[in-house]
């Protein structure tokens, strides 16, 4: 996707380029640069995209916003910017207006449950919830006895939380809900089930992954264009050529399973077979790339790349972690073979072809 | 960004759906018919020309090109449809699809007219079979090392010298091929070689056959004494064939049949697994099947690509790398996710093993043929900016 398409990505990268410059955060001695990009982007209305303007959103497109999602990965933006545009997703679907600060979801993986009490309340034990620790509030899916599923906003500070970090030092913290009330509650909406919400995860993961994978290319062909050994330039042996030809070749399968699974969610179809092709094939390739290119990303760069102080591992660790989130590709893998193999083998070819 | 690529997520055109019922049609009239089996890819098409003329009767080849050469002025992505459904039911496209893919674009941008005028509608009503010639027994990657001679003489070029791995020339009624003009330069060692046309009936052509690893005879030894081609049938530039040589090949490299050559071995697979198959090959089946569906859907954007008139070299070598590698694999990745199969299950299934077996064969050849995985990676590294 091009960062210049719309005003929307365009802001976007502006802000990621002041104020997430991976050079920068992986030299800084803390996390003091986190607050101004948040208040920056919160006053850009980003976090709010989806959110329809009469819930006090942006209203941006769903087409935008994962836009806004694969420019972010480039930045290995680590803030919960996509966990809030998920949020704000999720409430608007139960027509719940959202607060204007930090959000996550959950559940996050494919076994986590939340389970709606008699007495409205809620009570569950869901395990890596992104950004958990650094958000007020959390939109959640909860579900009674009977099955029906409600969308709630839950206050984070009435919650539990276990701190925990990803591979890449971002939060992935377990939150345990004792009889919590809600802020809010509604009915989910028919189509809106953790399955749902773990597949629009798993397409905004998607993207982050594409995203971070383009500048692990960018960064690797300028190092080896920059690097000299054995006299010459390190991109001049073809031993390196091919490793970044295939590199580039990761980076483009995952941009092009993202950008798909991005545009098939986009048009807001209902929740079909062609639709969770299209996600968790997303997620499955994109989670595959990662580990190839981030293998040869870091093959290329050397010692160097291996220190805290280059910005490398700020997008090789983030696209591996990224994995983990909303169903890893085993998971997807799993569920996607089940599917296929109760189609039957002659049902495989029109539905790949229906895509 | 300076690497940036772009795979837009095209999507086919309502038409295209209609098109594709249409040959999913055709070909289930055929199968019907017996021209062909579609669980039994291992067999030679060279014995399909009713097929071909049944096939460009329908208007299935030369899609999209203009119609006074016979063409249907149709898009890339509506040839795209057909040549993925004609490949994934293993049809003999054999006879057709290289005229169509390759040698029928070539004419139409270098041939002068009364050739066009004369060769090109009779490809396109499936009647005429074309092979490539390109690599010689010491020049194969390296395409400008070829030393095959074309002299000048009265009225044309003297032939001598001899072409190896080329595909249907003993089925093929022309060829274009690449012969040495002239000696490189100094400053350029591509200069000298010029695309030329070859009537297959010329005196002085002998076709050799060679026996593939499976069995088959698809390619031959083509070797010229003194054959003659007229001066009409030079393609282009005397000499500069080097910079005709690169712009066709992104039509060639991206196209669905460079990773759906053993589709067959999923399906099979997913056959044998049945319809509830235990965690290990469920997720087999979706990795496959994600890893398909993401090839396909960047070699639809460069179809989309192509169809806007843009000429996207490095995606193309790309889908190229990335899908021959992955249609080489996929017969052994399919062995090990039926190897627990218990034999009760297998010998319902006998199919599958004959398939990997053939599939196994075939896969070395996909990551050699119409440009290895080093030559694709060395024009990914130019593009890059490396080279």
């Amino acid at each position: 996707m091009e960062e210049h398409d719309n005003l929307v990505v365009a802001t976007a990268t502006r802000i990621f380029t002041d104020l997430s410059d991976a050079q920068t955060i992986a030299h800084a001695k803390d996390t003091s640069w986190k607050a101004p990009l948040w208040q920056t982007l919160a006053e850009s209305g980003l976090p709010l995209s989806w959110v329809p303007d009469t819930l006090g959103g942006a209203g941006a497109s769903l087409a935008d916003g994962f836009a806004v999602l694969n420019a972010a990965g480039r930045f290995a933006v680590s803030v919960p910017l996509a966990e809030t545009m998920l949020a704000g997703w999720l409430l608007g679907r139960a027509g719940i207006a959202s607060p204007g600060d930090a959000m996550t979801i959950a559940p996050a993986t494919p076994t986590g449950r939340i389970v709606l009490n008699d007495d409205g309340t809620l009570s569950g034990h869901v395990r890596k919830i992104p950004f958990a620790s650094e958000t007020e509030t959390i939109a959640l899916i909860a579900t009674r006895q009977s099955g029906d599923g409600v969308v709630a906003l839950v206050e984070t500070a009435s919650c539990r939380l276990t701190p925990h970090l990803t591979l890449a030092g971002d939060p992935c913290d377990t939150v345990e809900l004792e009889q919590i009330q809600p802020l809010e509650m509604a009915p989910a909406p028919r189509g809106t089930d953790v399955t749902s919400l773990l597949l629009m995860g798993a397409v905004a993961r998607s993207l982050q992954i594409a995203g971070a994978l383009e500048t692990m290319l960018d960064i690797s062909v300028r190092y080896a264009n920059e690097r000299i050994a054995f006299e010459k330039k390190i991109a001049k042996f073809q031993a390196i050529q091919h490793n970044l030809a295939k590199l580039a070749g990761e980076a483009a399968a995952a941009l092009a399973a993202a950008s798909s699974a991005a545009d098939a969610f986009a048009g807001g179809q209902a929740l079909d077979e062609a639709l969770f092709l299209e996600a968790a094939a997303a997620k499955i390739r994109c989670a595959e790339a990662a580990q190839k290119g981030a293998a040869i990303a870091h093959q290329v760069h050397g010692a160097i790349g291996f220190t805290r102080e280059h910005p490398l591992h700020r997008f090789t660790m983030r696209a591996l972690a990224w994995r983990d989130d909303f169903g890893n590709e085993s998971y997807w893998a799993a569920e996607l073979g089940r599917r296929v193999a109760a189609r039957g083998a002659d049902e495989l070819w029109p539905l790949v072809a229906s895509r | 960004m300076s690497t940036a690529l772009r795979f837009d997520p095209i999507r086919l055109p309502p038409e295209c759906e209609t098109l594709r019922q249409q040959v999913r049609a055709f070909l289930a009239d055929e199968i019907a018919a017996g021209t062909f089996d579609p669980r039994k890819p291992q067999r030679e098409d060279s014995d399909a020309p009713d097929f071909s003329r049944r096939v460009g009767a329908r208007g299935w080849i030369g899609m999209t090109w203009p119609k006074k050469y016979g063409g249907h002025e149709r898009s890339f992505l509506e040839r795209y449809v057909v040549t993925e459904e004609m490949r994934v039911a293993n049809a003999p496209t054999r006879r057709f699809f290289v005229a169509d893919r390759q040698s029928g674009p070539v004419l139409l941008k270098y041939a002068p007219e009364h050739i066009k005028l004369d060769i090109l509608p009779r490809i396109c009503r499936g009647e005429v079979c074309f092979a490539i010639g390109m690599s010689e027994p010491n020049s194969g990657s390296d395409l400008f090392a070829a030393k095959t001679k074309a002299t000048r003489v009265e009225g044309g070029w003297r032939i001598n010298g001899s072409k190896i791995w080329t595909t249907s020339a003993h089925i093929a009624d022309y060829m274009i091929a690449l012969f040495r003009t002239s000696q490189p330069t100094s400053e350029n060692r591509r200069h000298g070689l010029t695309q030329f046309l070859v009537d297959m009936k010329s005196p002085g052509i002998t076709v050799n056959p060679i026996v593939q690893i499976t069995g088959l005879h698809e390619f031959n030894e083509v070797v010229f004494e003194d054959a003659l081609v007229p001066d009409d049938h030079v393609l282009g530039e005397i000499d500069g064939a080097w910079k005709q040589a690169t712009s066709e090949l992104a039509y060639e490299r991206s196209g669905p049949e460079r990773f759906l050559e053993t589709f067959y071995v999923l399906t099979e697979l997913v056959r044998a697994l049945g319809p509830q198959p235990d965690t290990r090959g469920a997720e087999g089946i979706g990795r496959l099947v994600a890893q398909l569906h993401a090839m396909r859907r960047m070699s639809v954007s460069v179809s989309g690509m192509l169809q806007a008139g843009k000429e996207p070299v490095v995606e193309a070598a790309i889908v190229k790398d990335i899908g021959t590698v992955w249609e080489q694999e996929l017969p052994h990745r399919a062995r090990e996710l039926a190897a627990f199969l218990d034999e009760a299950e297998v010998s319902n299934h006998t199919s599958l093993d004959e398939l990997l077996a053939f599939a196994t064969q075939v896969a070395p050849k996909l990551t050699i043929q119409g440009g290895t995985t080093e030559v694709l990676r060395g024009i990914i590294a130019r593009g890059l900016g490396l080279r």
